[in-house]
């Protein structure tokens, strides 16, 4: 299969702090890739490293022919990397709508009707304020703005947290269509089952670095790569 | 009766001092900046404006142009010098913009000297409107109708449409509308161009009305910063209502008290900051 994105050697800081240690990674075109780790060991820096959100200091980015490691973020959306972000990124002072409307790009394969027939609470709340959203609304006006923003990789992270099991199966569903749209997606995730369901492969991060790769059938038998890096025991 | 004159008079002052006051508001919502020097282009407006009528150019030609130029000073400054401290404290802001203001004021006593001048009313509104006993000067009536219009073509743009939107997102969260594919840097620009063009159109229509002198953009400076604090920092409605608020206090007082005209002002911004820091439409 085709790699969309690969991500070598990526090293990244918040501050003094050296938090990527030299992450490698890829993404392949159709694929679902779980990122997986304890807090802190890097897996939103990795995804905000990617999308220019944080500058990496050192490393490699390669995205379509281009090496894209230090682009703004404005850049590598427009590029079509687009990030899903832990804490949704919504505008309160927008309505749900006008969120909408200002990702809209010429050329993706979503347009409005596409959003609110595949989330109708959406169109039901178009004119609240993206403040007024539950946590669940909000996860899905923080995708449906990724969508209509033509993008060629997605990024969420952490996207079901915190969410009521009704919405969890409602948002898992929509990110596997997403990926059968031809859509590759990177994914952090700490719940285990939503992993499950979802992931292609799985890249297990620990301190900065890539601990552990697994393709789903080997990491599903896999419990003690499970009990090491995640401190989990099988369920 | 004579009351409703002064109404009316303070409406037309307090349409000017939002125009002059919403580019200030706006740019402190998006990019919480301190702008000292924003007095600065409501006196180049005035004096861009001046000193083409000088030259024979007609006055409906010379205030768009001096709001064009003033607007273009503006956005040229904030690429060259103002973007490279938003990030610094805002004390660092002050003293920034206060050297900028100082040194436009002074390149303005250069080029047109300290004495300052008189810009006639354009012909078309140089006479009185008389109803009744009530005589009223027509160019400003023109000011409040034309200021109106503008005010509902700019909230349109700013509610209505979706670039206005991007500008309410970016000063929200600059992140997140940059994570959307949107060039904040550049939008940043426009913003800063654009609301100290607005500064600088309330001066070229002020010009008329009370002249062109070299310390016009300080005293314009301490009503914008009023008017923004009374109305709540960010907010485009809160500058709206602020703005006539304190026109019409200072025209009303004018009648009543002169003395206290200012007076009042000071002491409702005192009060607002005391009950309502936020302002009276600022947002949290």
């Amino acid at each position: 299969m085709t790699v969309a994105l690969q991500v070598e050697n990526l090293n990244a800081f918040y501050g003094k702090s050296h938090i990527l240690q030299g992450v490698s990674l890829e993404v392949r075109e159709g694929e679902i890739v779980a990122l997986l780790g304890r807090n802190g060991a890097g897996k939103s820096t990795t995804l905000r490293s990617i999308c220019g959100a944080l500058t990496p200091a050192r490393g490699a980015i390669r995205y379509k022919g281009n090496d894209i490691a230090g682009w703004p973020a404005y850049r590598a959306a427009q590029a079509g990397l687009l990030l899903v972000p832990e804490n949704r990124g919504i505008f309160n002072l927008l309505t749900v709508e006008e969120n909408l409307r200002i990702s809209e790009r010429k050329g993706s394969p979503w347009v409005l009707g596409d959003i609110y027939r595949m989330f109708p609470r959406l169109e039901e709340r178009k004119r609240n304020g993206g403040g007024q959203l539950s946590g669940g609304e909000q996860q899905m006006l923080s995708i449906a703005r990724a969508l209509l923003n033509n993008p060629r990789l997605l990024m969420l992270d952490e996207p079901v947290e915190g969410l009521a099991p009704v919405i969890v199966d409602e948002i898992v569903n929509q990110v596997i269509e997403i990926r059968n749209k031809g859509i590759p997606i990177l994914l952090v995730e700490q719940n285990l089952a939503v992993c499950g369901k979802l992931a292609d492969r799985n890249y297990i991060i620990e301190l900065g670095r890539v601990a552990y790769s697994a393709d789903a059938a080997t990491f599903a038998k896999d419990d003690g790569a499970r009990d090491r890096f995640l401190g989990v025991k099988a369920e | 009766m004579t009351y409703l004159f002064q109404i009316l008079n303070g409406i037309g002052l307090g349409m000017l001092y939002f125009l002059l006051a919403v580019g200030l508001s706006v740019i402190f919502g998006l990019l919480q900046f301190v702008n000292f020097a924003h007095g600065a282009f409501y006196l180049l407006g005035a004096y861009f404006t001046y000193d083409l009528v000088e030259r024979g150019v007609s006055f409906w030609v010379a205030m768009p142009v001096a709001a064009v130029l003033v607007t273009l000073i503006a956005a040229a400054t904030e690429i060259v010098l103002l973007r490279r401290i938003y990030k610094l404290p805002h004390t660092f802001h002050i003293l920034v913009t206060v050297g900028l203001a100082l040194m436009i004021q002074e390149l303005a006593i250069i080029a047109w000297g300290p004495l300052g001048g008189n810009v006639p009313a354009p012909e078309a509104f140089n006479g009185v409107i008389i109803i009744g006993n009530f005589v009223y000067p027509e160019y400003r009536l023109f000011v409040i109708v034309f200021t109106a219009i503008l005010a509902g073509a700019l909230w349109w743009v700013l509610e209505g449409t979706r670039v206005g939107a991007v500008v309410r997102a970016g000063s929200e969260s600059a992140e997140n509308t940059a994570l959307l594919g949107y060039n904040t840097l550049r939008i940043n620009s426009a913003v800063f161009g654009l609301g100290a063009g607005l500064a600088g159109l309330a001066g070229a229509l002020a010009a008329p009305i009370r002249g062109v002198e070299p310390f016009m953009g300080l005293e314009a400076l301490g009503i914008a910063f009023i008017v923004v604090v009374i109305g709540g920092m960010g907010s485009y409605t809160g500058a709206l209502l602020a703005g006539i608020l304190v026109g019409v206090t200072q025209s009303v007082m004018a009648s009543l008290w002169p003395e206290g005209a200012r007076l009042m002002i000071y002491l409702g911004m005192a009060l607002v900051i005391v009950t309502m820091p936020r302002g009276l439409l600022g947002r949290a």
